[in-house]
């Protein structure tokens, strides 16, 4: 991969474990929208055939020797970009649930409001997308827990549709949650006294695969992201005084 | 009583053996085997110093001595094995950044190979 050209360049990272079925689809889709914006696609060990399909869709991929889990995953996604110069990156999931077409609006809110990070938060569409009531009742009580914390709601803390720019990028490839990033990452974040915003975004069914989170594995989820959460406040002073390595 | 601080002796003496030929088979690391062999002696002093233990049970207010012994056995454990949490969560750290900085070096790399070829 070329390194970034240009200050406002962006980086679509797309972290991926056995995704054959959407992986395709998703690359193209990106291209559709912005074909001059280079797409990453993080392979966490596949077992199937995402890295070639990827890479025949057009894919820059980045092979991860071992599986990470996905917040190992989408950090080794912004080390890369950090390192090539890029000043924005943006990361769709890999199933695709996220419509590419959203991704200028979260690009163009992160290059206007200057804040660190912005979601696309998920929102029922006319077209029938609406997210399971599990989620829903696991979105509802992350809000109640987050909203303190944060000090601002935030409506869809659980969403993998994120862009961050430069400063976050310089964060997150020192502290990045390693299994389930998403609400970590916004405590994080905040810790450092960063800013995020939200962006209204249409949501699909995913197109190929099933959730990592069945069985038991929500309980676990909730119990997870709660200690890290509480991790996080409680380091407070440490994050905040000392500078990312290489910032 | 007697019987159960034999075989905390036993215990004890076999824990020690088991490190040691661990130790010289390299199948464990020296700096790893030390709150092992730690435990194991502390163990194998107290089953054999009947008064060493009575101490203990009396400092602690506890009811008898078997009591003594097998909570200074669980605190050890519990300290064993909450020390090789803390190395293994610090091994997990160093296994995530080494493996992303390989796959980024490798990437890399083959930018360039590609790009000489």
């Amino acid at each position: 991969m070329k390194p970034a050209s240009g200050p406002d360049s962006l980086l679509v990272i797309v972290p991926a474990f056995n995704e054959e079925g959407a992986i395709a689809a998703v690359v193209r889709s990106v291209h559709e929208v912005l074909p001059q914006v280079p797409v990453l696609v993080i392979d966490d060990c596949s077992l199937d055939n995402t890295v070639s399909i990827a890479r025949s869709a057009g894919a820059e991929i980045l092979p991860l020797p071992h599986h990470l889990g996905l917040g190992g995953c989408v950090q080794a996604g912004y080390k890369l970009a950090y390192e090539l110069g890029f000043e924005y990156v943006i990361r769709v999931d890999g199933d695709g649930q996220h419509d590419a077409r959203d991704i200028p609006r979260v690009l163009e809110r992160l290059r206007e409001s200057g804040c660190e990070m912005v979601i696309g938060c998920r929102v029922a569409t006319e077209d029938g997308w609406r997210t399971h009531w599990v989620r829903s009742l696991g979105s509802w009580f992350f809000r109640l827990v987050l909203r303190p914390i944060l000090g601002k709601n935030v409506s869809d803390p659980t969403s993998g549709f994120v862009g961050v720019n430069r400063r976050a990028l310089a964060l997150f490839r020192s502290s990045f949650p390693l299994e389930y990033p998403e609400i970590e990452a916004l405590v994080v974040l905040q810790r450092r006294r960063f800013r995020f915003e939200e962006v209204p975004c249409k949501m699909r069914e995913r197109m190929a695969g099933r959730s990592t989170l069945n069985g038991m594995k929500p309980i676990y989820y909730i119990v997870h992201v709660l200690l890290g959460v509480l991790v996080n406040v409680l380091r407070y002073e440490r994050r905040f005084h000392q500078a990312p390595k290489g910032e | 009583m007697d019987r159960l601080l034999n075989v905390t002796t036993g215990v004890s003496i076999v824990l020690l053996l088991m490190v040691l030929i661990s130790i010289r088979r390299a199948h464990i690391r020296v700096e790893y085997s030390v709150t092992w062999l730690l435990a194991a002696m502390a163990m194998l002093i107290l089953s054999r110093a009947r008064p060493l233990l009575d101490a203990v049970r009396t400092t602690l207010k506890l009811p008898d001595t078997p009591l003594a012994l097998f909570l200074f056995a669980g605190t050890v454990f519990l300290v064993v094995f909450f020390r090789f949490s803390i190395i293994i969560s610090h091994l997990r750290d160093d296994n995530v950044a080494l493996a992303q900085r390989l796959a980024i070096l490798e990437h890399r790399l083959h930018g360039l190979e590609s790009h000489e070829g």
